[in-house]
């Protein structure tokens, strides 16, 4: 990228362009060029103001009065673009609007109500790990563990029928590049986008839903009155949307950082409790959601430099993830660390609500693979999947060695 | 400006539990308003219109008081406190004795009367009970919905926020005791119907009066606040507690001013934690034995007289003890 100082307030001022296939194969490059330039840098390819550094993109994350939500958490801004679908209830709405469907789905994924849950995701991962094996010690972890096991728990948690689940991920990896701007990686899923939106839809209805789970759930808040009947179905929807691919990714990630890091794997073999601690750690070290945009709601001044009103900022989680500023050897994937307090959930009143259910997924993966994996190693090239918001592999071929 | 601070700053953080006196005001008769703020002058936990929060005074009484502030101002907290001489000291000492500069324990915010949507709401406040209900109106007006609001006390110089109130017009029905006797509350709601939602807060009597006024109103139309007195085995304590860590079988000292999840870092044991407010609930931790101080944002009344987690990012102990499963 070329990086120059603005002539009038010395702000730094780059072209490049984040969402380019060249950055999203590494974007690390670009982060850190980021965070050295200053708090703040000025975009001028989408006239927007970049944070990278965790002190900036933290204060923004929880700053819902002057960053706003409410139009729209990508590049586009719903002042003044048409959303591309009606707009989520959560992740793209403020306060007063946000709080219901936010106390609602709260309630509904909190680690209370996850209890229930444990003891079968645990034997339906170990259920899972036997399968998996018992077919080979080489397999490609995206498609046998990452993407097996949230489509196997996951839609069932929510009460989706049997038939369509394979639009699941192809929905939410659209959703998420139009966060971006309106390049190929959008153009190239805007052809199914009308039928998988409209199968979306139809799982969200009260009558596509089994009588137990999230969206059942869901639906008996707007019976309480909590919600309205016409919030119902899109607060489903951003369960559909977010909670899948991010998940999916997230468990690629932790175990991308293990098959790369043996020791740290040994680790968690003789210490199974640090799953928890390695999945979080994995989700600060590759941040599957990499961005998030903001709206000014007034002119914002970051360090010397004053963002007018109504104008976008684009968060780089990733980056602050990485932020030497705030984290030792942040390049480093390593279980002794706290990664407490990372922004790959982000953070404030916008924070992952899934997080709860994302974790549970990941520890059932990782305990059961723990029980039987002495050790695990890429056994061949690896590719990634280029998404304008997530940081994805396309396939991580592996090698184990069972226990 | 972009408030950046370092939340992560470990133990040489803020203490998230305490808030300072900024103001206090008088705003009739028996009646003050207090301004907290983070010692820090940081962020406050986010609230929604009906939150309380738990105030430990320094006489270690607790007491729930409604946020009657802006929620858009992240900086401070405003509660209104109505002088009961029949009390057990808590609103005597916030007026006799408590002054700015002094700081308080805070529990939450925790929210057990949200504002469901609704296409137009009726506000029923008697005396102080008209403390959650003024962020009710804000949102109200903001969600652009129909509202009015009957509001009762015993006579107009013993009611606070008529001057606020005032700007809303006949939106809003003032009807002092002494001046128009009891409010008139069928008068007031109207026919039944469907789409409306109403929300009362106030003295027992007002709120017994009000539920039989909505007998014939759809099931769940009415929502009323209720302060139920905590009842504590403890008193909230300004010593030193210890917390046994089940597993490993090793005990770690709390001391005043820390967090449980710091003290247990600085000796090694890191549990995962998030937010450091009490508001996301990564840290949720089982509690074996012991009695905790809940500080947080998430556990309702049930969830808290399970006694069974805790949150230690903001939540400590009542007793001398405390036994984690960690």
């Amino acid at each position: 990228m070329t990086l120059t100082a603005s002539p009038t307030d010395g702000l730094p001022v780059s072209d490049v362009d984040p969402f380019s296939h060249e950055v999203l194969e590494d974007p690390l490059p670009l982060h850190e060029q980021l965070r050295e330039a200053g708090p703040v840098t000025y975009l001028s390819r989408y006239d927007v103001h970049a944070l990278a550094r965790y002190d900036e993109v933290h204060a923004a994350l929880v700053d819902w009065q002057e960053f706003q939500s409410a139009a729209g958490v990508g590049l586009s801004n719903f002042r003044t673009e048409e959303p591309w679908r009606p707009p989520s209830l959560l992740l793209e709405a403020d306060p007063p609007q946000h709080d219901a469907p936010r106390r609602v789905l709260t309630a509904v994924l909190g680690p209370r109500a996850l209890r229930r849950l444990r003891e079968r995701w645990a034997a339906d991962a170990e259920e899972l790990v036997d399968q998996v094996l018992a077919e080979g010690t080489e397999f490609d972890a995206v498609t046998a563990l990452s993407q097996a096991f949230p489509l196997r728990v996951f839609p069932d948690a929510v009460g989706l029928g049997p038939d369509g689940r394979e639009n699941l991920l192809p929905y939410g990896d659209h959703a998420f590049n139009a966060f971006g701007p309106s390049n190929d990686l959008v153009a190239q899923g805007a052809p199914r986008i009308a039928e998988l939106s409209a199968w979306v839809g139809e799982q969200c209805q009260r009558e596509s839903l089994a009588e137990e789970g999230f969206g059942a759930a869901i639906w008996a808040a707007a019976d309480r009155g909590d919600i309205t009947p016409q919030q119902a179905p899109l607060i489903v929807r951003s369960l559909l949307t977010a909670g899948v691919d991010t998940t999916v990714h997230g468990i690629s990630a932790v175990l991308y950082a293990f098959a790369s890091n043996p020791d740290q794997w040994a680790r968690l073999r003789a210490e199974p409790a640090l799953a928890r601690v390695a999945f979080d750690e994995a989700i600060r070290w590759e941040s599957p959601v990499q961005t998030f945009f903001r709206t000014t709601t007034t002119a914002v001044r970051i360090g010397d430099a004053v963002v007018p009103e109504g104008h976008k900022v684009l968060m780089f989680l990733a980056a602050a993830n990485r932020d030497p500023r705030r984290w030792a050897d942040p390049d480093a994937f390593d279980l002794g660390r706290d990664p407490s307090g990372h922004v790959g959930f982000g953070m404030g009143l916008h924070q992952c609500v899934g997080q709860h259910v994302a974790r549970l997924e990941a520890e059932s993966v990782l305990t059961a693979l723990a029980r039987r994996v002495a050790r695990i190693e890429l056994a061949g090239p690896t590719r990634r999947h280029h998404n304008n918001t997530l940081r994805a592999w396309g396939n991580l071929p592996m090698a184990v060695q069972p226990a | 400006m972009l408030g950046v601070q370092q939340p992560w700053a470990g133990h040489a953080g803020v203490d998230r539990t305490v808030v300072r006196v900024e103001e206090k005001t008088r705003v009739a008769d028996g009646v003050v308003t207090l301004t907290l703020a983070a010692p820090d002058g940081g962020r406050l936990p986010d609230w929604t219109p009906g939150a309380h929060v738990d105030l430990t005074l320094d006489n270690g009484l607790t007491r729930q008081y409604s946020l009657c502030g802006d929620r858009w101002d992240a900086h401070a907290y405003r509660v209104g406190v109505l002088l009961e001489p029949a009390g057990r000291g808590g609103s005597a000492y916030v007026h006799q004795q408590l002054a700015p500069g002094h700081v308080v324990g805070l529990g939450g915010p925790r929210n057990d009367f949200p504002l469901v949507p609704a296409d137009s709401y009726l506000f029923v406040a008697g005396g102080i009970g008209i403390t959650p209900i003024l962020p009710m109106i804000v949102q109200a007006e903001l969600l652009s919905a129909d509202w009015r609001l009957i509001y009762g006390g015993r006579e107009r110089r013993s009611m606070a926020f008529l001057d606020e109130l005032a700007a809303h017009g006949d939106r809003v029905q003032v009807r002092p005791q002494d001046e128009h006797g009891l409010l008139d509350l069928p008068g007031f709601l109207g026919r039944p119907r469907p789409g409306t939602r109403v929300y009362g807060c106030g003295p027992a009597p007002l709120l017994a009066a009000l539920e039989r006024a909505c007998a014939g109103w759809p099931p769940r139309t009415l929502h009323t606040e209720r302060f139920v007195a905590a009842e504590r085995g403890a008193p909230v304590r300004t010593t030193p507690f210890e917390v046994e860590l089940h597993r490993s079988g090793r005990t770690v000292t709390v001391a005043p001013g820390t967090s449980v999840l710091e003290a247990l870092a600085e000796a090694g044991v890191e549990v995962l934690s998030s937010c450091r407010q009490g508001t996301c609930g990564t840290c949720e931790t089982t509690v074996l034995a012991g009695q905790p101080d809940h500080r947080d944002s998430l556990l309702d009344d049930e969830g808290r007289a399970a006694g069974d987690c805790m949150y230690p990012c903001v939540s400590r102990s009542c007793s001398d003890r405390l036994v984690l499963d960690l």
